[in-house]
């Protein structure tokens, strides 16, 4: 029998080990795994290289694993946003490696991680910093970059609705980077506000379907 | 000759909405170009795109009615109108370097005279280097409208000959938007569309480090007091 709902949040980050790449869903506030963020710093795995569109804000959640010494690395395509606070103290005191990536790149470099290709080429950063170091490919014409691709040893994103399987709907604009970092994820954990209890969600409804998910926790939203 | 009233960045905004046309879809970029969204006409349908997966951004929430899974790229809480839709930030960013945004409205530290585009950095190495979803839409979107002052606050140009701060993108921008001017980026060179009264080309000139040319059936620049 399938059954992906986690007993608990330190179920299922077990296994994360130290230097492992984290990817973690979420555009700001919305749709960030607080839970299983929050999570990662009794789960006790160091020297992480996180992957978000941003860099914390406040003290809580992302930042909070920043502030926790974990982070070795940041990549994310926005670190300076409003009430970002931990991310730029531990930047300027050189704690902290940062890889700034254009958001469209950083997103399609995750699904190309997810979808099991080599990279791809993009017409994103031609002629500016991003090219510096990289093959310029001419296509109809038209320059392009490549940009390779991003796995996750672990994938945490935040879903709305799961069911047993791990079958996830998403709820408004935090969906974001969720779909493609449950692709990209070698272990993918959902953290979900609701679980399905009657069998299998509407297969309609599913936006990243159980395939790509491990385990499913169940937060209060 | 009358002393010159620039336009205020409320009355660009209105000036910019005249231009978008019915069934756009459109990119406003964080910022200024935000404002754009306050001057569309009521007659036409434009869908406002969101890099964060949103198609039909609609107007601020009330207060208290925020839902904080619905926020704009400026991580503003906003609503959804009738027809939008959500879909996840892959999919938003084919969207957008596939070409299927008409139109993106930028904001612009500088823009060269062949229409190069850097609006992300400064080069100031004491900032935190951020680049969000700026280059992919300086490179994807149909059409590049910069909305910004001609000069600096200091009064430096920002129509240069060659752009001085690090790239967003090269020979994106179609057109800028400006406190005195209308000014397309055309195959030679910027060329002036429309001008506010109480200046003329040598006037515009002073703002401006590359060589502007005037149409030759360029217009007034007008706005209404906003």
């Amino acid at each position: 029998m399938i059954d992906k709902i986690a007993r608990s949040v330190s179920d299922a980050l077990e296994d994360i080990e130290d230097g492992s790449t984290v990817l973690i869903g979420g555009f700001g506030e919305a749709g960030v795994p607080n839970v299983l963020v929050e999570g990662m710093i009794e789960q006790g795995a160091r020297d992480l290289v996180l992957v978000n569109n941003n860099a914390g804000v406040g003290r809580h959640g992302i930042a909070a694993l920043l502030a926790a010494g974990r982070v070795r690395k940041m990549i994310c395509s926005f670190p300076r946003s409003v009430g970002s606070v931990v991310f730029p103290e531990l930047y300027a005191a050189g704690k902290i490696e940062l890889e700034v990536v254009p958001q469209g790149t950083l997103s399609e470099r995750i699904r190309a991680g997810g979808a099991g290709l080599g990279g791809f080429f993009t017409p994103t950063g031609v002629g500016t910093q991003v090219a510096d170091g990289k093959e310029v490919r001419r296509i109809d014409g038209k320059d392009y970059l490549l940009e390779l691709p991003i796995r996750g040893d672990v994938a945490l994103v935040k879903g709305h609705v799961a069911d047993r399987f791990g079958n996830l709907t998403y709820r408004k604009a935090a969906r974001n980077f969720g779909p493609s970092m449950a692709m990209a994820g070698r272990r993918t954990v959902a953290e979900v506000s609701e679980v399905h209890e009657d069998g299998g969600l509407d297969p309609e409804r599913i936006v990243t379907p159980g395939i790509f998910v491990d385990a499913v926790v169940k937060v209060d939203r | 000759m009358s002393m010159a009233e620039p336009l205020s960045r409320p009355q660009i905004a209105w000036r910019i909405a005249q231009d978008i046309p019915d069934g756009a879809y459109v990119n406003l970029g964080i910022g200024m170009p935000e404002m754009v969204a306050n001057y569309l006409p009521d007659d036409r349908e434009v869908m406002l795109h969101s890099e964060n997966g949103i198609l039909g951004l609609g107007p601020s929430p009330a207060e208290g009615a925020e839902d904080w899974d619905l926020i704009n790229a400026g991580k503003k809480p906003v609503t959804l109108v009738e027809g939008g839709a959500f879909f996840h930030h892959t999919d938003s960013f084919a969207m957008v370097r596939g070409g299927h945004l008409d139109l993106c409205v930028l904001g612009a530290y500088q823009v060269s005279a062949a229409g190069d585009l850097a609006n992300w950095s400064t080069g100031d190495e004491s900032r935190l280097p951020a680049i969000g979803g700026a280059m992919d839409l300086a490179m994807g979107a149909r059409g590049i409208y910069v909305m910004m002052e001609l000069c600096t606050r200091k009064g430096a140009p920002k129509i240069l000959k060659r752009c001085t701060y690090p790239l967003t993108g090269e020979r994106c921008v179609n057109r800028i938007y400006s406190d005195y001017a209308v000014i397309d980026i055309a195959e030679d060179g910027p060329v002036v569309r429309e001008m506010i009264g109480g200046i003329d080309l040598a006037g515009l000139q002073d703002k401006a480090e590359a060589r502007l040319r005037l149409a030759g059936d360029w217009k007034p620049l007008n706005a209404p007091d906003l």
